[in-house]
């Protein structure tokens, strides 16, 4: 370790580490130092000259944000000289500053008004500058951007370019007609701009301001620290409070997503405090929903279950859990049911995204989770992304994939869409939907024949690649290449790339997932992984992303029907038994249905009662007019949600939960990371958080469950799961663990298998290609594939509910390209219907070249959009259906 | 006769692009063959660049806007400035300015209506001995009169 530098500041001794700045030094000590333009996510720029201070051994005053301490310097940060030094800048920069702070949107929140009281600088302007007079930029709908008010810190153009890696922000001209803008001056139109709005929460001014809806004072305001309710990385933020109105959203700089959020995160918060929130338990009588009491609904209820209990046992029951609810919600959920009920038919919607991670990781490395953490993306030196569109879907991570580009990472992407990040790699496979086994095994080809792999690893920390290797030898490039429609260049490019990378990492998703043969598309990437020796260590790994801010958790404490919290098998009678002793209750060791065969159940009149926790099946499950007539024939439904959804509909009661806004609880993100969630204001109109409701069912149906606070479900919950042993709420307070957490005092596990596998020895699986099962015919010619939208999420219950998110993504949509297009004569922004074998639907055509021949793609954001085409087939090992390929045909609309 | 500017070809500037792949800091130099071929940067050249370089367009807008030497809006045939440094000041560059202003018809910045000259701001070029000094397509003139100058737009025309 290299010796730390001994000065002084303001006569007392510090030391500093190699490369640490007198202002680093100054922050970690609480030494105060005004500064405009430095962050301590990217280097000193030293521009806005606040942060001056006085060296012994330097006869100017030097900016501390640049300057390295050297060994016995003494520095002053707050005598005469510097102190009239920094009144000279602000002074200088209130020359040209616009005096209005009395109406300005940033008074109270302004970093250049708060100096200048500090240093008791007057108002009264001391030099005769032409005060800053530009037009103000409204153009993008969730902020302005006034140069007028504009410092020139440069903060919003650095954390655009060096930390979202998107540039869409500059300094045009220059000397005192220097400005910040969009690319041309042109606004969004021409602009790379995301909306992130990054800029706007470094803004320290009034120049880059949130259009607020309501007007407020940040001296009306407070804050309460929790996670983000959207994608799985689970963002870190304060959420900004006037009253009971959430007015903003400010990213706070910790793990794991270090100060950056997405659009989702920073403005699609509307749904809170929205007039539609579900205020009060509705009944339906006679087809039209009632308003009823809490009581009346709950009796309702409880007489519904007793009555199908009586007449059809336990197993005609199911239930769904919820990747939006908290841990300790899910928890409580799944104990209803399990053992209050008496059935194991509770799953929840991650069936459909990672059911096939679960089951493909678990039998290869023992474990079905990423196996590495968020912040390790940035340090990889090669990422491979397949199936996923990571900066749209887990926008932050998408960040973070830039920033390790910038510093030097290669990205390769496989996928059927030419996403953002592939003008960013420096391979990019094109392939078609359903085909990355021929891919895989085409780049193993490539690294068995080539002698890339890594003997070592094979022989000491992994068994059956023997059997695998012959597999994979039919697979030359060539081959694959055929398969997936691409170059066999190409395969052989990124097989290269990606063998070479000694930090490698794997990023995947739903292209990966949500195939027929799943199970075998994740264990065929984990093949490639530890064929290269690229698994269990740090920056190097295998990493499936979790799309919910809950579903890693949901799966985590038991949401699902095979397992009990801690993914302990309900089969396996020693669990089993422990479980009946630690819940006091006769359990079904039977697994339980998993959600298609719930939904299947339903429609074949098996499943009577089917109780539905902030779930909307009927816009998420493939086939909806299946899904539809399944809810149409189930005899009781009850769905708990925030606002009235598509499935909420069919529901015979309706009970009004509360947004994560409204009450405590734990979320646990894509990393495993157990991270809390914080109560900001009292559940709108009669509403309850999910857990409370769950509680009270669960003592009306004597089975009496007396937690106080959510706290001590998540204490139950760590006694029974191995993996959670270690955690309470205490310890997550400042920054939330990772399990496995073995006990008290475990830190939480950053990267998974290290050393060794959970299972033991990685088991390499021999995979073959097996293709979609419905391919294009001369009904169906085309290939639909089906993904996320960056401004939408999920079935759009809680983002649909802001205006702007709406007026950019407004409907359903196919990408096509221009080849498809002219085929069937089609252009742009038609409205056209796409048939398949089990719907239809309407569509927006969007003609895009990032798409290819023959292949359309479809957001399945929209009710009665995308899934009324997909297909129901399922994977044999985990149930999780073919959403991603489906035959479709275009037939223009009339 | 060069009397137009050339058209926007962006598939032959890509190729002007690729030659100078392998440099260091290749922005500068492309801009300015663009500037030398287009009298400014066009928009669509400027994206093209961003995507060939993988910088974005608003940066690349920012350097264009930032040197007084590309122009982002389209320029005349042939720029003539007038130095209005100190000395060239002294000299008497005011008058030739407002000459030169007044026999095109434009203001300084502004472009004739037939698209032949444009004015161009000049600060000091440093050749002060030699004042007052202009620039007409990058070559210095020095101690000009407004006769020399009359004769050197009419030269410029000829061309």
């Amino acid at each position: 370790m290299k010796k730390l530098i001994k000065f002084k500041i303001d006569g007392i001794e510090y030391s500093a580490k190699e490369n640490e700045t007198v202002l680093d030094v100054c922050k970690k000590n609480d030494i105060f130092i005004p500064t405009f333009c430095h962050d301590d996510r990217f280097a000193g720029e030293a521009a806005c000259r606040m942060c001056l201070v006085e060296a012994s051994n330097s006869n100017k005053l030097m900016t501390s944000c640049t300057l390295i301490p050297s060994e016995g310097v003494e520095i002053q940060t707050k005598n005469d000289k510097v102190l009239e030094a920094r009144r000279e800048v602000l002074k200088l920069t209130w020359a040209s500053h616009p005096n209005d702070c009395v109406v300005c949107d940033a008074d109270g929140d302004c970093k250049l008004q708060d100096y200048m009281y500090y240093y008791d600088v007057p108002s009264e302007k001391e030099y005769d500058i032409k005060v800053r007079d530009f037009e103000i930029d409204y153009s993008n709908k969730f902020f302005y951007i006034d140069p007028s008010k504009c410092i020139l810190c440069g903060k919003c153009v650095n954390v655009c370019d060096k930390l979202v890696g998107v540039g869409a922000l500059s300094f045009n001209e220059r000397g005192k007609d220097t400005y910040v803008s969009f690319a041309f001056d042109k606004g969004m139109d021409y602009s790379m701009c995301v909306s992130c709005g990054n800029c706007v929460s470094v803004c320290p001014t009034g120049a880059i301001v949130e259009k607020s809806k309501v007007k407020f004072r940040m001296k009306e305001t407070r804050k309460v620290k929790t996670t983000c309710p959207y994608c799985g990385v689970g963002c870190q933020f304060n959420v900004v409070l006037k009253g009971d109105t959430v007015v903003r959203i400010d990213p706070i700089d910790t793990t794991p997503n270090e100060g950056l959020l997405c659009v989702k995160g920073k403005f699609a918060f509307r749904y809170i405090n929205h007039p539609d929130r579900l205020k009060t338990p509705l009944i339906k009588k006679d087809g039209i929903f009632v308003e009823a009491s809490w009581q009346e609904a709950y009796e309702v209820i409880v007489n519904k279950i007793n009555e199908t209990k009586r007449a059809f046992g336990p197993s005609a029951f199911a239930g769904l859990a919820s990747a939006k609810c908290t841990n300790e919600e899910n928890y409580l959920f799944q104990k209803f049911i399990r053992a209050v009920i008496g059935t194991n038919n509770v799953d929840h919607c991650a069936r459909l995204c990672h059911a096939s991670t679960v089951a493909g990781l678990a039998t290869t490395l023992g474990s079905g989770a990423m196996t590495n953490s968020i912040e390790e993306v940035k340090h990889h030196d090669v990422i491979f992304v397949i199936g996923s569109n990571t900066t749209e879907t887990h926008p932050v991570i998408g960040n973070f994939m830039r920033q390790a580009r910038k510093n030097g990472a290669k990205i390769i992407v496989a996928e059927p869409r030419r996403i953002d990040l592939a003008d960013e790699a420096e391979v990019f496979v094109q392939i078609k939907p359903g085909t990355n086994v021929a891919l895989l095994n085409g780049m193993m080809n490539v690294i068995y024949n080539e002698k890339l792999y890594d003997e070592d690893f094979i022989k000491t920390r992994t068994e059956g690649f023997d059997e695998m290797i012959e597999v994979i030898k039919q697979y030359p490039p060539e081959r694959s290449a055929e398969i997936c429609g691409c170059t066999k260049e190409g395969i052989i490019k990124a097989a290269r790339i990606y063998a070479a990378g000694k930090k490698a990492g794997i990023y995947y998703a739903m292209g990966i997932t949500q195939h027929s043969n799943g199970t075998n598309h994740v264990k065929s990437v984990a093949n490639l992984a530890m064929m290269t020796g690229s698994v269990g260590k740090e920056s190097t790994g295998i990493n499936p992303l979790r799309g919910q801010n809950n579903v890693q958790g949901a799966c985590d404490v038991g949401g699902l029907p095979d397992v009990y919290p801690g993914y302990q098998k309900v089969h396996i009678p020693e669990i089993h038994n422990k479980f009946e002793k630690a819940w006091g209750a006769k359990l079904s060791n039977k697994v339980g249905l998993s959600l298609p065969h719930i939904i299947n159940g339903a429609y074949n009149n098996l499943i009577k009662f089917l109780f539905i926790m902030g779930e909307n099946p009927i816009v998420s499950d493939p086939d909806i007019t299946h899904v539809r007539e399944s809810m149409d024939k189930i005899d009781f439904l009850v769905v708990q949600d925030i606002f009235m959804t598509e499935t909420a509909e069919y529901a015979d009661v309706v009970l009004p939960a509360s947004t994560y806004a409204e009450k405590d609880g734990t979320f646990t993100n894509t990393e495993r990371r157990v991270q809390r969630v914080r109560k900001a204001i009292d559940p709108i109109g009669d509403s309850k958080p999910d857990w409370v409701i769950i509680q009270e069912l669960m003592t009306l149906l004597e089975y009496p469950q007396k937690f106080n606070h959510p706290s001590e479900i998540m204490d139950e919950l760590a006694s029974v799961a191995p993996i959670y042993s270690g955690i309470d709420f205490e310890r997550i307070n400042e920054i939330g663990l990772q399990w496995p957490v073995f006990g008290k005092d475990h830190p939480g596990t950053k990267f998974l298998h290290k050393d060794k596998f959970s299972r033991g020895l990685g088991l390499f699986t021999p995979v073959d290609y097996l293709g979609a099962r419905e391919l294009p015919d001369k009904a169906f010619p085309l290939t639909l594939t089906t993904g996320r939208v960056l401004y939408h999420f999920h079935t759009k219950t809680m983002t649909g509910k802001n205006n702007e998110i709406n007026e950019i993504v407004p409907v359903n949509f196919i990408e096509i390209n221009q080849f498809t297009a002219d085929k069937y004569n089609l252009h742009d922004m038609q409205e056209v219907i796409v048939k398949s074998r089990r719907g239809e639907t309407v569509a927006e055509v969007h003609i895009t070249d990032k798409i290819g021949d023959l292949t359309v793609f479809m957001p399945f954001h929209f009710a009665d959009g995308a899934n009324m085409l997909t297909n129901t087939e399922l994977d044999a090992t985990c149930d999780i259906p073919e959403l991603k390929v489906a035959a479709c045909e275009i037939v223009e609309k009339v | 006769m060069m009397s137009q500017r050339e058209k926007i070809n962006l598939e032959k500037f890509e190729l002007i692009i690729d030659s100078f792949q392998n440099i260091k800091g290749p922005l500068i130099p492309i801009l300015h063959e663009a500037e030398n071929m287009y009298g400014y940067i066009p928009i669509e050249v400027q994206n093209l660049i961003s995507k060939k370089l993988k910088i974005s367009n608003a940066e690349i807008n920012g350097v264009a806007s930032f040197y007084s030497m590309f122009h982002t809006n389209p320029t005349g045939l042939h720029h003539i400035g007038v130095c209005t440094g100190t000395t060239c000041h002294l000299n008497g560059s005011g008058k030739l300015l407002k000459h030169l202003e007044h026999k095109l018809g434009i203001r300084e910045g502004e472009t004739t209506s037939d698209g032949q000259f444009t004015i161009v701001p000049v600060k000091c070029i440093g050749n002060c001995d030699a004042a007052p000094n202009i620039t007409i397509d990058g070559k210095v003139y020095n101690a000009v009169t407004i006769t020399q100058l009359d004769e050197l737009i009419i030269e410029c025309s000829d061309k």
